[in-house]
């Protein structure tokens, strides 16, 4: 049995708490460069999205498509991520009370 | 192909009631009623009136936070933008699925484990409760308030258009059934509703989508070669809704950040049991906003083509009658009249959604905690709920009333732009910095609201568009990317001026919650 205290003094529950953070910020840091980037690229580079890749279609539109599935998969390895390893962790601390 | 076809031919029965219109109507007020019915009678406690007794599964969750964020706003809006403006509205579209994994990475687990029914309950978990919970009641309510009036005003306004119905009718009808709904039902009904709102609305779309491509030999190929047949090749490139990049990032910046304060969204992660279920229901969310939102401008793009932007912008200047129009030249009247229930069901639910998370924060925020001190019984706040929930829906009817034929597309942007400015600094901050004081949190939270909404008077958006000035005094359209700065600044500023030993001590307490969901609720 650990007191509450001695847990979070303790390096696995740090270690924890910091792996998650550094997780959510790489992921974070992703979703600003996929949205941001693509909304700089409107604001400042139309000609490149206006490139045609076929009959009609703009290279915009598989762009815009690619934001908003990339999104997806960056929630999907978060919540992977989370709903694996973090919770099998956070049951071995949870179990040391 | 159809870039023959002659605008003025088109006979449509949009604005008169048919009887598959009302048929479709009918049948979605009998069977939500009917859900209301079965939920009233498992809605007897506060956790059960605001919180579904925790018992929401993470893929009924996922379903009912599509529901509450997939408004008829960005089903119409986004269909008639892209429409009427190509590939422009595309852009608009992709902006409102990228706070999900925000929303995701940064505060969904906190969320979950520390809060109770309100998002409010977050930020006062270890700060002095009266100041911080009025603080966050002023950000949630004015958000949830300005949200209801788009909301509300957008209803009468497509009821009217699609039924012919009066505008005061329709006010006073959407505001008598989602009353029903959430007065009887609470969440559990409100979360129901959300979801049968939700797969009608997917369901809906998606046949939408593939009679449309049906027409195009299944290829979207095709499609964009008819819309850059009629309107030229300029339809699909970038137009000019992006220009300046700091306007664009400003409201890139309120449309994420935003989505991490909207009081109806962020409480719908107290219906679930555990944290687990909460990360499984954003992925679920997303997939089902993302893929929304991926289909809706094939549905805009094929009505460019099918119907004609001269004949959508003779019904609706502002294009909002494209995705009920494409339905009734493909569909036929019954498959219009499908539509206009599934919108008008939309807009049920989105304003349920709202009107529970505004009775929320005045009963459980400002009249249990507050003026209570937290000592009121179970009955006594139950009932209480559901006199603010009465409160609540007389003042959204009468919103709706009072801004009928104004301008208030503005006001969903400004929404966005005080959830990201006023409840989104204050609940990161109380997460994650354990020097975060009470006085720091009160003065972001009223620098943020406050700020973002001087900032849109003064912009462009309502000082030069609705008020007629001829230059705005302020050059963003959207204030997020000084507000949400400022509201962080002031937060850490008065945080180090200031010290708060309480709220420090309690810290441990709040990261044992935090992390491994220890006295979660």
């Amino acid at each position: 049995m650990m007191k509450p205290h001695e847990l979070l003094e303790s390096a696995d529950f740090k270690g924890l708490v910091k792996k998650r953070w550094a997780i959510s910020i790489v992921l974070t840091i992703c979703l600003f460069v996929l949205y941001y980037g693509y909304i700089l690229l409107v604001a400042l580079n139309k000609p490149f999205l206006a490139t045609k890749i076929g009959e009609a279609t703009t290279l915009g539109i598989p762009l815009g498509v690619a934001v908003i599935v990339i999104s997806w998969v960056l929630t999907a390895i978060y919540v992977f991520w989370g709903n694996t390893t973090y919770d099998s962790e956070v049951k071995k601390l949870k179990d040391r009370l | 192909m159809q870039a023959t076809q002659a605008p003025q031919a088109l006979q449509t029965s949009l604005g008169t009631p048919t009887a598959a219109a009302i048929l479709f109507f009918l049948a979605i007020v009998a069977v939500t009623l009917g859900i209301t019915y079965w939920a009233a009678k498992r809605t007897r406690s506060t956790k059960e009136f605001y919180a579904a007794g925790r018992s929401v599964s993470a893929f009924q969750n996922g379903l009912a936070l599509s529901g509450d964020y997939m408004s008829a706003a960005s089903f119409l809006g986004i269909a008639g933008l892209v429409a009427m403006k190509g590939y422009d509205g595309m852009i608009y579209a992709t902006g409102w699925l990228v706070g999900w994994p925000a929303l995701m990475f940064l505060i969904a687990e906190p969320l979950r484990n520390l809060g109770k029914y309100t998002f409010a309950d977050v930020v006062a978990f270890r700060l002095r409760q009266t100041p911080v919970r009025i603080a966050s009641a002023v950000g949630g309510i004015l958000t949830v308030l300005l949200y209801t009036t788009a909301q509300m005003v957008g209803a009468g306004t497509l009821i009217k258009l699609m039924f012919g119905l009066p505008y005061q009718w329709a006010e006073v009808i959407v505001g008598a059934v989602m009353l029903a709904y959430v007065l009887f039902g609470g969440m559990i009904a409100t979360t129901w509703v959300q979801i049968i709102k939700a797969i009608l609305l997917l369901f809906g779309v998606t046949i939408l989508t593939i009679m449309v491509l049906s027409q195009f030999g299944f290829s979207p190929g095709n499609l964009y070669s008819a819309v850059a047949a009629k309107y030229q090749q300029a339809a699909l490139e970038p137009g000019g809704l992006v220009t300046s990049p700091v306007d664009a990032v400003s409201l890139g910046l309120a449309l994420m950040f935003g989505l991490l304060g909207l009081p109806h969204i962020l409480m719908r992660f107290y219906t679930v049991p555990d944290a687990k279920s909460a990360r499984k229901s954003v992925l679920y969310a997303t997939g089902f906003i993302g893929y929304f939102y991926i289909i809706i401008p094939i549905v805009g793009f094929g009505a460019s083509v099918i119907v004609g932007r001269d004949v959508i912008k003779g019904i609706d200047a502002g294009g909002n009658m494209a995705a009920p129009l494409v339905a009734e030249v493909l569909g036929g009247t019954p498959f219009l009249g499908f539509i206009a229930a599934v919108a008008f069901a939309t807009i049920l639910a989105v304003v349920a959604g709202l009107t529970l998370a505004g009775a929320s924060a005045l009963s459980h925020d400002i009249y249990v905690s507050v003026v209570k001190h937290g000592q009121a019984t179970e009955q006594e706040q139950v009932k209480v709920a559901r006199i603010s929930t009465v409160v609540f829906g007389v003042i959204a009817v009468l919103l709706g009333i009072a801004f009928k034929g104004q301008n208030v597309a503005f006001m969903v942007g400004l929404a966005f732009a005080v959830a990201c400015s006023a409840n989104f600094p204050a609940l990161l901050l109380s997460i994650v910095w354990k020097k975060f004081t009470t006085q720091g949190a009160v003065w972001s939270i009223l620098t943020g609201a406050f700020l973002s909404v001087l900032l849109i008077v003064i912009s462009p958006t309502v000082w030069v568009d609705i008020m007629k000035n001829p230059k705005a005094l302020f050059a963003l359209r959207n204030p997020a990317i000084v507000s949400m700065t400022a509201a962080f600044v002031v937060g850490w500023l008065v945080s180090v001026m200031t010290k708060d030993a309480p709220a420090e001590a309690k810290f441990e307490d709040e990261k044992l919650r935090t992390y491994l969901g220890v006295g979660a609720e």
